[in-house]
């Protein structure tokens, strides 16, 4: 057992708390229009609070438990049972166990809330806390497991992913897709614009959401030493290349650069290094932000228009895509001179990694869209997932929330 | 008795309500409102979404006066508000049939300034 070490996950525990509540919530909050950012801090709220409680009851035991032919994990840590000061040495061989669940509980809270960016403006609140547990218990709770637990099919296969590009990150932003197509436009979309309501919470959030990944992404080394070092200075690294990529890009193709580009980009950037952090250099994470702001900004601004489907707030153009970006550029670019427990991407002569990464984002994408299509329909037919027609118009706050964020009338 | 109604630009309030003052017009009601004229708003973009026709924020004065009033007032609006260029604003005025002043229940003229 280590203290630095213990001492630091806990640190990163509480910085990724940090990036749902309120560093997710602002960042969308402020996207949407003023009669529904309640409705946005309430979901994010409220995943906190459920998905805490059905890690404490069953999904860490069902994500890192003992295995259940690699795809899922029993039900033997249920109720945190035997998970307490004794390190497990599969996951964290210097920290107790305990430390690592509560770390990991903190990925599990986050990844259902990336998805409100895509139902943001239209779903029933009911119908969404039906989803969010459902989603969590057969989509995210399985794909971790696969992929980081111990035994898991994909994790056997070799496939890389430090920090959750493809559990986190594609898994739900493929997700937010599915939902996006099945839920349809919101009222009134492509005919007249939607603006957001407040872009200076949407920048603070970004802010917070860049303060909250050195925890997420330093804190996945699992211990206090270089390698967390090195996915803190990528981290940065490709956020910041984002951030600035994004702006000039818009300043060539629209003549102005945006704060909220900026702030897109940033997170773009963030999401993309995620799965890379902790086995690539600062130099090649400079490139993967480049180029994250490249194919995100050709998604969001040009190929979700031409497409035409309403993901609000771009779940799956900046988390899908973003995702999918630096899951290919682990493959390309990892390197075991930066990570000896990692491996050599294709760029290091091991196209083997490469074919892993392909494998790993195919199995994660096609199980993220059939199990959000059989929960989508299941929690449409029992309660209906989208709120009544009159309900969206006059707003999510007062309709499902019975207040109002700002008084127009003292 | 006449109420005017002006739309200006929100940086000219100041200019505006120095004039109305030098022609002891003291009484108006000032609201913030949103619009466009011949320039048709402004161009925005979020996330390389453009949208243009956004509307411009502009400041709108409600004022009643007495008739011998009204022009002293047009003129003095006038001259606060004006910079030569498209979106300095206009003025409406329309009759006023009826004024009360709730302390006291005058009415009509008296009941205005």
């Amino acid at each position: 057992m280590n203290s630095g070490d213990t001492a630091w996950v806990l640190m990163s525990s509480a910085l990724v708390l940090l990036m749902t509540m309120p560093g997710l919530a602002f960042f969308y909050g402020g996207l949407v229009r003023r009669k529904n950012v309640l409705s946005i801090l309430m979901q994010c709220f409220i995943i906190l609070c459920v998905i805490s409680l059905q890690w404490v009851l069953f999904g860490y035991s069902l994500a890192f438990g003992p295995d259940f032919h690699g795809i899922i994990g029993d039900l033997s840590w249920a109720g945190l049972n035997g998970v307490g000061a004794i390190p497990n040495k599969d996951y964290a061989a210097t920290i107790p166990h305990s430390v690592f669940m509560i770390f990991q509980m903190m990925f599990a809270v986050i990844t259902p809330a990336l998805i409100i960016g895509a139902y943001a403006e239209r779903v029933k609140f009911s119908a969404f806390l039906l989803f969010t547990i459902l989603w969590a218990t057969f989509v995210y709770d399985p794909l971790a497991h696969w992929v980081w637990g111990t035994g898991g099919w994909l994790k056997s296969l070799g496939g890389l992913d430090y920090a959750g590009g493809i559990v986190v990150h594609v898994s739900s932003g493929i997700s937010a897709l599915v939902l996006a197509l099945l839920l349809g436009k919101r009222i009134g979309y492509n005919h007249r614009p939607i603006r957001p309501h407040n872009l200076p919470f949407t920048v603070l959030g970004a802010a917070l959401l860049w303060f909250g990944w050195f925890g997420f992404n330093a804190g996945s080394a699992l211990a206090s030493d270089g390698i967390a070092g090195n996915a803190f200075i990528t981290t940065n690294t490709a956020t910041a290349a984002a951030g600035l990529a994004w702006a000039l890009i818009e300043w060539w193709h629209n003549g102005t650069p945006t704060v909220l580009g900026v702030a897109t980009g940033a997170v773009a950037g963030l999401v993309a290094i995620t799965p890379a952090c902790g086995f690539v250099n600062p130099m090649n994470a400079m490139f993967i932000g480049i180029i994250v702001s490249i194919v995100c900004y050709i998604a969001v601004a040009i190929i979700k228009g031409k497409l035409g489907y309403d993901d609000s707030l771009d779940a799956f153009g900046v988390h899908g895509v973003g995702g999918t970006v630096g899951s290919i550029a682990t493959g390309l670019f990892a390197e075991k001179a930066v990570n000896a427990a990692g491996a050599d991407g294709l760029l290091f002569g091991n196209a083997h990694q490469f074919l892993v990464q392909g494998i790993m984002w195919i199995a994660a994408a096609i199980f993220a869209v059939v199990m959000t299509f059989i929960i989508f329909k299941i929690v449409d037919a029992v309660i209906g997932m989208r709120v009544e027609e009159k309900n969206e118009i006059v707003g999510l706050d007062l309709t499902q929330q019975s207040e109002a964020a700002y008084t127009v009338i003292e | 008795m006449k109420l005017i109604i002006a739309i200006i630009q929100p940086h000219k309030l100041e200019a505006v309500k120095k004039e109305l003052e030098a022609v002891d017009v003291n009484l108006m009601t000032v609201t913030n409102v949103v619009g466009q004229g011949r320039q048709k708003g402004v161009t925005e973009i979020y996330r390389g979404a453009k949208e243009a026709g956004g509307l411009l924020n502009k400041i709108r004065l409600d004022i009643a006066v007495n008739d011998e009033f009204m022009d002293p007032t047009l003129s003095a609006i006038s001259k606060g508000a004006h910079t030569g260029s498209v979106g300095d604003g206009k003025i409406f005025v329309v009759d006023l049939m009826e004024c009360v002043r709730i302390s006291n229940g005058d009415r009509g003229g008296k009941a205005i300034g």
